[in-house]
């Protein structure tokens, strides 16, 4: 049996979603900017989508803008940000732990003349509220802070830094990166005084390369490409009508039983964790041994330390079993570094090569995890035998 | 070079040439090595020998630089000379179609730049332009009714500056108005009279103008080089430890150029290797295939040795060890595809397990020669052929073919022979079943 513990990697994409899409690449093809029906008809399937994206944002529709996907979302929210504002500033603040999408931009933007403010993270991998406060300056135009953590699933506390940051200046833009925060929290742009969110199709069942980028009525991006004048001309280029019915779709079922979802995840979390810790050796990242904070993290990642072993031969041994799971972030393994948020968090060095990934879906069961720990059980002490002399 | 000029092309082959009673075996493999290498180009080509010589004749449409990829990557082939085809005509037709070929492929590079000469005034006084203002020549309502190639021989240039050449004809078939020493001179005159920037000079020439009088008439000057060595198929057949590094697929493109067919041996150790690393392995293979012609790869999973050996032997010793077994593995694959030899990308002194007192160790457990072509080589000379191969780019990706977790932080150098051998007793009971589990797992991967 397979059992697939790397949805943060990216998910199954949904048969309902899937047939969706045949539909619309088969029969209604058009082009949205066609005069004809068959445009009209393309069209009809944008509006839906941001209908749904605007009731479960809260917001309206005119905010939403389709990409290619959660890194482009990152890019023209920054980028189109900075550029927009470097009047007012040159300064812009996140955190050590973001993706490379938002890190490698503001390494870019580095380049172009900004300074950039990267706020530590405690052990559970939290930014303080504090920091926030001490590194927003006069010339601050941007502050960017990722919803939830795609390694360690550390949640930062958005709605507060939203609140303190438009205090200090309403004019400071807000960007969350929500890639692996959307679909298992509830998140609501206006409340949270987000200016900026980006969510990423394929991570709640969706196809690959989508995202969606919400732009609130207050700020103007400049766009990082130019075309045909399409999306308000902030995202040019003929829009991808298959994926944004997928993606909506997608986002429409991830919400639909979503309380009930989240009991279940935090009870599969519950258990991952407690079974690996009981194996002996065995470190949990973010979350703390007494489990008090699980309600604090995401419910769907959980990283583990399994000391006196490598992480990709454990990886692969649980492949072997057809169990996959992520060594670090999947986007980094081919880049033999350690893991910035690992390190962010301060975990030993020794256990930096030793953590595993394991992230679950609505679709994960009790008994899939069950088996993931006795082939934790299995594996290990057979791979603590082997280490290098 | 005016690549669209050429429809055929002579294949030069230098030590085949030399090769007694063989020689049709060599050549008539050079042919089958050469269709085949043209089988994935696009177009109809024809391959054929005549005493001394390969031709590819082009029946279709096809892509000159399509054309010269596929051959340069045919051992046995010195030389590519892209050939132009002409009818059988008369000599004057013959004159004029040289005369225009090296106008095509050279022209502005052999006649002299300078002062515009008599000749060219009474071309524009022909043209209706007036002679006193040249620059008329270039204005765009007197394009074309100046005929430059008229103009452009009559520039002088002086005597340093020509490039020395010779006319090189053979008369193949006699049906021909003039013989070998009567066309070098005449087309030679020819070629003179039309390109001030050339002289002749038969002893040192800088470049030859090859015309040969066959049933049809073929007219070549350049030659591309190719990769030289022996046509694959010539030379027997060995075996290869491929691994995912630099060195080895080096080491098979160039025992393969000797003429040598190969197969491929890689060894495995999931979980301890990915995928990838398979992957990237069967991706080496598949680039130096191109040369090599088809090679069979062994997959070897190699785990369980690899982990009794851990086990049951001296930390330090592991890779020697491991080594011992990985010929003994690939001599016993080796001799069951009826090959006669194993190549290894070894160097000496490049790591721990390639001194020469290691080498007396691994090469000792096998009967079979073991080839090492990179033995005196340093790893930049190596690293240049890989890049000239193809093969760098894909041998520095980062998938790992042995776990760090069996290389010793500290690997003997000057491992004994006896010691080793004792050590290896240790494997005594187990190693047997080991073995034939290692053969129960030869996956054959076919790559071509």
């Amino acid at each position: 049996m397979e059992i697939y513990l790397d949805n943060s990697a990216t998910t199954r994409v949904l048969p309902e979603v899937a047939e969706l899409m045949t539909k619309v690449m088969c029969e209604d093809y058009g082009n949205p900017s066609s005069m004809h029906h068959k445009g009209v008809e393309a069209e009809k399937y944008i509006k839906q989508a941001k209908e749904i994206f605007s009731k479960i944002l809260k917001c309206e529709e005119k905010n939403i803008y389709f990409t290619s996907g959660g890194t482009e979302c990152d890019n023209l929210a920054i980028i189109g940000a900075a550029q927009s504002m470097k009047r007012r500033g040159m300064h812009l603040v996140t955190t050590k732990i973001e993706h490379p999408a938002v890190l490698n931009t503001m390494k870019y933007l580095e380049g172009e003349g900004f300074e950039v403010t990267y706020l530590p993270v405690d052990e559970m991998g939290v930014v303080s509220l504090e920091d926030v406060k001490k590194a927003v300056r006069k010339d601050t135009i941007l502050i960017s802070v990722m919803h939830t953590n795609n390694e360690i699933g550390s949640v930062q506390p958005i709605a507060e830094i939203g609140k303190i940051v438009k205090e200090i200046n309403p004019e400071i833009i807000f960007h969350v990166d929500a890639v692996q925060g959307f679909g298992k929290a509830v998140i609501q742009p206006k409340k949270m005084n987000i200016d900026l969110l980006s969510v990423s199709s394929h991570k709640i069942h969706g196809p690959k390369g989508m995202g969606m980028l919400y732009v609130s009525d207050k700020i103007r991006l400049k766009p990082i490409t130019y075309g045909g004048g399409q999306q308000g001309g902030l995202r040019n280029g003929t829009e991808n009508v298959p994926g944004i019915t997928g993606m909506a779709l997608a986002a429409k079922m991830i919400y639909e039983n979503f309380d009930e979802d989240m009991e279940r995840l935090y009870a599969l979390k519950e258990r991952l964790i407690k079974g690996a810790l009981a194996l002996g050796d065995v470190s949990v990242n973010g979350v703390k041994e007494d489990l008090s904070n699980i309600r604090e993290t995401a419910p769907h990642i959980v990283s583990l330390s399994f000391a006196g072993t490598r992480a990709e031969v454990l990886l692969h041994s649980l492949e072997d079993k057809e169990i996959y799971v992520s060594a670090g972030s999947a986007c980094s393994t081919h880049k033999p570094e350690p893991s910035a948020t690992l390190k962010a968090i301060g975990l030993d060095k020794s256990l930096l090569d030793c953590t595993l990934r394991f992230s679950m879906s609505g679709h994960t069961t009790e008994e899939e995890i069950d088996l993931t720990i006795k082939a934790l059980g299995e594996i290990l002490p057979m791979l603590r035998r082997f280490v290098r002399k | 070079m005016k690549k669209e000029l050429f429809t055929d092309f002579l294949i030069k082959y230098a030590e085949i040439g030399i090769k007694g009673r063989n020689r049709y075996m060599f050549e008539d493999a050079l042919v089958a090595r050469i269709k085949s290498a043209l089988s994935h180009v696009d177009g109809e080509f024809r391959v054929y020998k005549t005493p001394g010589r390969i031709f590819v004749s082009a029946d279709s449409e096809f892509d000159f630089d399509e054309v010269v990829d596929a051959l340069g990557h045919v051992f046995g082939i010195v030389g590519i000379c892209p050939i132009v085809r002409l009818k059988k005509e008369t000599p004057e037709a013959l004159f004029e179609n040289v005369v225009s070929y090296m106008h095509d492929m050279y022209g502005t590079e052999l006649v002299a730049e300078g002062e515009t000469g008599a000749k060219s005034v009474a071309i524009m006084k022909e043209a209706g332009l007036n002679a006193e203002k040249p620059e008329d020549a270039m204005k765009d309502e007197n394009f074309g009714k100046i005929k430059w190639q008229e103009v452009l021989p009559s520039i002088e240039r002086s005597e340093k500056d020509c490039k020395r050449f010779k006319i090189f004809a053979r008369r193949e078939s006699k049906n021909f108005a003039l013989d070998s020493m009567e066309l070098n001179v005449e087309v030679g005159e020819a070629v003179l009279n039309n390109f001030t920037g050339l002289k002749v000079d038969v002893h040192h020439p800088e470049m030859i103008i090859y015309v040969e009088i066959r049933d049809y008439i073929y007219l070549y000057s350049e030659i591309i080089p190719g990769p030289g060595g022996m046509p694959v198929g010539t030379g027997g057949h060995a075996m290869l430890l491929l691994s995912g590094g630099i060195d080895s697929p080096v080491a098979g493109y160039m025992i393969a150029k000797r003429g040598v067919t190969i197969d491929a041996v890689y060894f495995h150790a999931p979980p301890y290797t990915s995928e990838r690393a398979l992957q990237k392995v069967v991706d080496l293979a598949k680039i130096i295939s191109k040369y090599t012609g088809p090679i069979n790869m062994h997959v070897i999973n190699f785990t369980d040795i690899q982990l009794a050996i851990y086990e049951k032997c001296p930390h330090d010793e592991l890779t020697i060890i491991m080594r011992r077994y990985m010929m003994r593995i690939a001599e016993h694959l080796c001799e069951q595809s009826g090959g006669s030899a194993l190549i290894t990308g070894e160097s000496v002194g490049q790591v721990a397990s390639q001194t020469l007192a290691s080498l007396v160790c691994t090469n000792e457990v096998c009967n079979l020669p073991v080839l090492r072509p990179l033995i005196a080589f340093d790893k930049q000379d190596i690293v240049e052929i890989s890049e000239k191969i193809g093969t760098y780019e894909t041998s520095i990706l980062p998938y790992e073919d042995c776990c760090t977790i069996f290389v010793a932080k500290h690997p003997v150098t000057k491992p004994l022979r006896h010691v080793i051998e004792k050590h290896e007793h240790n494997l005594d009971e187990v190693i047997d079943g080991l073995l034939e589990q290692a053969y129960a797992t030869d996956r054959v991967i076919e790559i071509r």
